[in-house]
C-alpha cells in the first residue's frame, strides 16, 4: 500500500521574465502514496499552482526529479507528456474548463477521443459511466452553458476520471463555488478516494483542507509543513448540517 | 488520434460556429465560381468561334489587304488597302487550283422600303460568293455576273433585313428597296443562317453586285478583302501558293519586299482565333484564380483569428491528452474541410452563373468536366496551404500557457 505514485526530489521552477527571475518553486522534495488524499494548502503565490501544473505534466521543472507511477518525466517529449495526461492523470481545475458549446457527455468523451482504443459506443459507455459516478447522468445532453457552477464542475470531475486516471489533480476545485456546493464536489473526490483512486487536491480553504487526510503546507516555492489531519471530516456526514440555499427551501 | 475522430472534432467544431465557417468559406465559394464561370464562358466562345469559322464556307482561302508579321495578322495604323476588284480577275483567271474568287466590300448602310427603314451591312460580291460561302438563296436568285458587270441596282436581303423591311416570313421578290436613296430591285432572299454562336446575326446583311456597292455606296476602287475558294481541299495550300506568287508580281513587289497582303486559309484562322480565345480564357481564369487565392488568404486570416480565440479549447484539448500532432490534424481539416465544402459550392454557384450568363447574354458557355476538377482540386490545395501556418501554430502551443489565456 505504501508505493509512491508521486516521487519529486529538489523541483525546482523559475520564471524569467526579461531580466527578472521568479522562483515559483525552491527544490520540493515530496512523495504521495497510491490511495492517499491529499491537500495542498499555502498562501496565494506560494507555488501551489507552478507545482500542480509540473506533477501533472502541463509544465516542464526548472530542475529536479519527478516520478510518476514509476515514470521518469522529467526528460520526456511534448508527445510523451501528453499521452501521459491522457492515461494516467486528470486534471480538475478551478476555472472547470469544459469547452463550451459542447454537452457534458462530449467533454466527459473527450480524453478518450485521444487515447485511441475505443469505439464510439465505448465512449459513450464510459463516459455516462463517469457522469453517473459524479450524479449527473441525466444532464448528459446539457451543454456546459446550461449548467450551473457545480454541476459545471462535477463535469470536469468526470472527465477527469473517465481515462481510469491514477491520479487525479484538482487545483482549487471549489475555488469558485459556494459552501454548499464545494462538499458536494468534495464528496464526490472522496468517493472516488474510498474506491482507490489517489487525489491531491490545492486549497486555500482550511475548512475543505480538513476532508483531506493529509495536508501539505507550500511557503514561497517550499514545503513548510506536512500534517496528518486528525479527524478527518466525511462529506457525506457534513452535508446535511450545511443550510440549504434560501430559494431552494422555498416550496 | 485516429483519422475518424479528428473528422468528428473537426465537423462539431465547425458546427458549432456555422456564421463564422460560411463566411470563411464564402471567398472560396466566389472564387471557384469565378474560375468556373470563366473557365466556360471562354470554352464557350472558342467553341463558337470555331463554329463560326468552319461556317465560313468550304476551302475558302481569304486574301486580306494588309501586310502580315510573324504569322499574326496586323491591323498597321496607316495600312492601305492594295486589294482590287482587277486581282480577284485576274486571280480567277491565273490561278489553275483556285475555283472560285470574289472581292469583297463592305458599307453600313439606312435600308428604307416604304416607312420601313433599318440599319445593315451592304456587302458587294461576285456571284461566286454564293458557292464560296456555301450560301444558296431561299427564293429568288443571286444576280449573275453580267447583273455584276453592269453594276445592277439588284440586291439579296438576309432574312433578318427582309423580315424587319417588309414583316416575318415574307418573300418581296421584285420589291424595291432604298439603300442611301438609290432604288435597288430585292430580286432574291438568303437562305437563314441563323444567330452565329458568338450572338451575331448572320442574316443582318444585304448582297449586292460588287462592281454597284463600289461604284454606287463605298467610293473607293479598293475591296476590302478577296474571297476565294480552293477547287479542292488537298488544292488549299497550292491555291495559297499560286495567289501569293501571283499577287506579289501583279503588285511588283521585289524579291527583298514583304507581301503587302496576307493570304489565310480557313485552317490558319481557326487556329489564330483558337489561340486568341485561349489566351482570352486564360486572362479570364487567372483573374478568377487570383480571387481564389484571395479566398484562401482569407481562410488563413480566419484560422488564425480561430487559433487566438479558441487558444483555451487547445489547452483544454492538449490537457486532456491530445499531442501537438492531433491539434494540427484538427485544425488543418477544419481549413481543407470549409475549402473543399466552399469548393462545392462554389462549383454549384459556378455552373448556375454559367447558365444564368448564356440565358441573359446569350452568351455560348461549356462547362467541362476538367474545369470543376481543377478549381475543387485548386480549393483542396488552397486549404492545406492556408491552413497549415495556422494550425501549426495551434500544435505548438503550450498547454499551460493556452490554458491561461484569456
Ligand atoms: N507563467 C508565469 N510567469 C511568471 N511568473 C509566474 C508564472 N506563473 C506563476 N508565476 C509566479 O510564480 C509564483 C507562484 O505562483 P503560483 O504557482 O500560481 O502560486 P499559487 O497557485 O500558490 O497562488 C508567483 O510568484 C507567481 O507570480
Ligand atoms: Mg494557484
Amino acid at each position: 500500500m505504501e508505493e509512491p505514485i508521486i516521487s519529486v526530489k529538489h523541483l525546482m521552477k523559475i520564471y524569467k521574465m526579461g531580466d527578472v527571475e521568479v522562483h515559483a518553486l525552491r527544490g520540493i522534495n515530496l512523495e504521495v502514496n497510491k490511495g492517499e488524499f491529499t491537500a495542498i494548502m499555502g498562501a496565494s503565490g506560494s507555488g501551489k499552482s507552478t507545482f500542480m501544473n509540473i506533477i501533472g505534466c502541463l509544465d516542464t521543472p526548472t530542475s529536479g526529479e519527478y516520478l510518476l507511477d514509476g515514470v521518469a518525466v522529467a526528460n520526456l517529449d511534448r508527445d510523451e507528456l501528453a499521452k501521459l495526461r491522457n492515461v494516467k492523470l486528470g486534471f480538475v481545475f478551478q476555472a472547470f474548463n469544459l469547452l463550451p458549446r459542447t454537452t457534458a457527455l462530449e467533454n466527459v468523451e473527450l480524453p478518450l477521443l485521444y487515447s485511441n482504443n475505443h469505439s464510439a459506443s465505448q465512449r459513450r459507455d464510459r463516459a455516462m459511466a463517469a457522469l453517473e459516478a459524479v450524479g449527473l447522468a441525466e444532464r448528459a445532453g446539457h451543454y456546459s452553458n446550461q449548467l450551473s457552477g457545480g454541476q459545471q464542475q462535477r463535469v470536469a470531475i468526470a472527465r477527469s476520471l473517465v481515462n481510469d486516471p491514477v491520479v487525479i489533480l484538482a487545483d482549487e476545485p471549489t475555488g469558485n463555488l459556494d459552501t454548499r456546493t464545494s462538499v458536494e464536489v468534495i464528496e464526490i473526490f472522496q468517493k472516488l478516494n474510498d474506491k482507490g483512486i489517489t487525489v491531491v487536491l490545492v486549497t486555500h480553504e482550511p475548512d475543505i483542507a480538513q476532508f483531506a487526510g493529509r495536508n501539505i503546507v507550500f511557503r514561497d516555492g517550499k514545503v513548510s509543513k506536512l500534517i496528518e489531519v486528525e479527524n478527518r471530516k466525511i462529506a457525506a456526514e457534513e452535508l446535511p448540517k450545511i443550510p440549504l440555499p434560501m430559494d431552494e427551501i422555498e416550496p | 488520434m485516429n483519422i475518424l475522430n479528428v473528422l468528428r472534432v473537426s465537423y462539431r467544431s465547425l458546427a458549432r460556429n456555422k456564421l463564422r465557417s460560411f463566411l470563411t468559406m464564402l471567398g472560396i465559394i466566389i472564387g471557384v465560381a469565378a474560375v468556373i464561370a470563366m473557365l466556360a464562358i471562354g470554352q464557350g466562345a472558342s467553341d463558337a468561334v470555331k463554329q463560326q469559322i468552319a461556317g465560313l464556307g468550304t476551302n475558302v482561302v481569304i486574301v486580306f489587304p494588309f501586310a502580315s508579321s510573324q504569322g499574326v495578322v496586323r491591323f498597321q495604323a496607316g495600312a492601305t488597302s492594295r486589294l482590287t476588284e482587277s486581282d480577284a480577275d485576274a486571280i480567277r483567271a491565273q490561278c489553275p487550283a483556285v475555283k472560285y474568287v470574289t472581292p469583297v466590300v463592305r458599307v453600313v448602310a439606312q435600308i428604307i422600303a416604304g416607312t420601313q427603314n433599318w440599319q445593315t451591312q451592304v456587302m458587294g460580291v461576285y456571284p461566286d460568293f454564293e458557292q464560296i460561302r456555301n450560301w444558296p438563296v431561299q427564293a429568288g436568285s443571286y444576280f449573275t455576273d453580267s447583273d455584276e458587270r453592269t453594276a445592277q441596282k439588284v440586291c439579296v436581303l438576309g432574312q433578318t433585313v427582309a423580315n424587319n423591311l417588309f414583316g416575318t416570313g415574307s418573300i418581296p421578290l421584285g420589291a424595291t428597296v432604298q439603300i442611301r436613296d438609290l432604288p435597288f430591285k430585292v430580286i432574291g432572299v438568303l437562305s437563314s443562317k441563323g444567330q452565329s454562336s458568338m450572338g451575331q446575326d448572320n442574316d443582318d446583311i444585304v448582297i449586292a453586285p460588287f462592281s454597284t456597292v463600289q461604284q454606287k455606296l463605298s467610293g473607293t476602287i479598293y475591296a476590302n478583302m478577296l474571297f476565294a475558294s480552293a477547287i479542292s481541299s488537298e488544292a488549299v495550300n497550292t491555291a495559297v501558293d499560286e495567289i501569293t506568287q501571283f499577287l506579289r508580281i501583279k503588285h511588283n513587289l521585289r524579291p527583298w519586299q514583304q507581301n503587302d497582303f496576307t493570304v489565310r486559309t480557313q485552317t490558319e484562322i481557326a487556329s489564330t482565333a483558337d489561340a486568341t480565345t485561349k489566351t482570352m480564357t486564360l486572362l479570364l481564369a487567372s483573374v478568377a484564380a487570383i480571387s481564389l487565392i484571395v479566398g484562401g488568404i482569407g481562410i488563413m486570416n480566419i484560422m488564425l483569428v480561430s487559433v487566438t480565440e479558441r487558444t483555451r479549447e487547445i489547452g483544454i484539448r492538449m490537457a486532456v491528452g491530445a499531442r501537438g500532432g492531433d491539434v494540427l490534424t484538427q485544425f488543418l481539416i477544419e481549413a481543407v474541410s470549409l475549402s473543399l465544402a466552399g469548393g462545392i459550392i462554389g462549383v454549384v454557384l459556378g455552373v448556375f452563373t454559367s447558365r444564368f450568363v448564356s440565358d441573359i447574354q446569350h452568351w455560348p458557355v461549356v462547362i467541362s468536366p476538367q474545369s470543376i476538377g481543377l478549381a475543387f482540386a485548386f480549393a483542396a490545395i488552397i486549404g492545406i496551404f492556408f491552413g497549415w501556418y495556422p494550425a501549426r501554430k495551434a500544435a505548438n502551443l503550450n498547454p499551460i500557457e493556452a490554458l491561461r489565456y484569456e
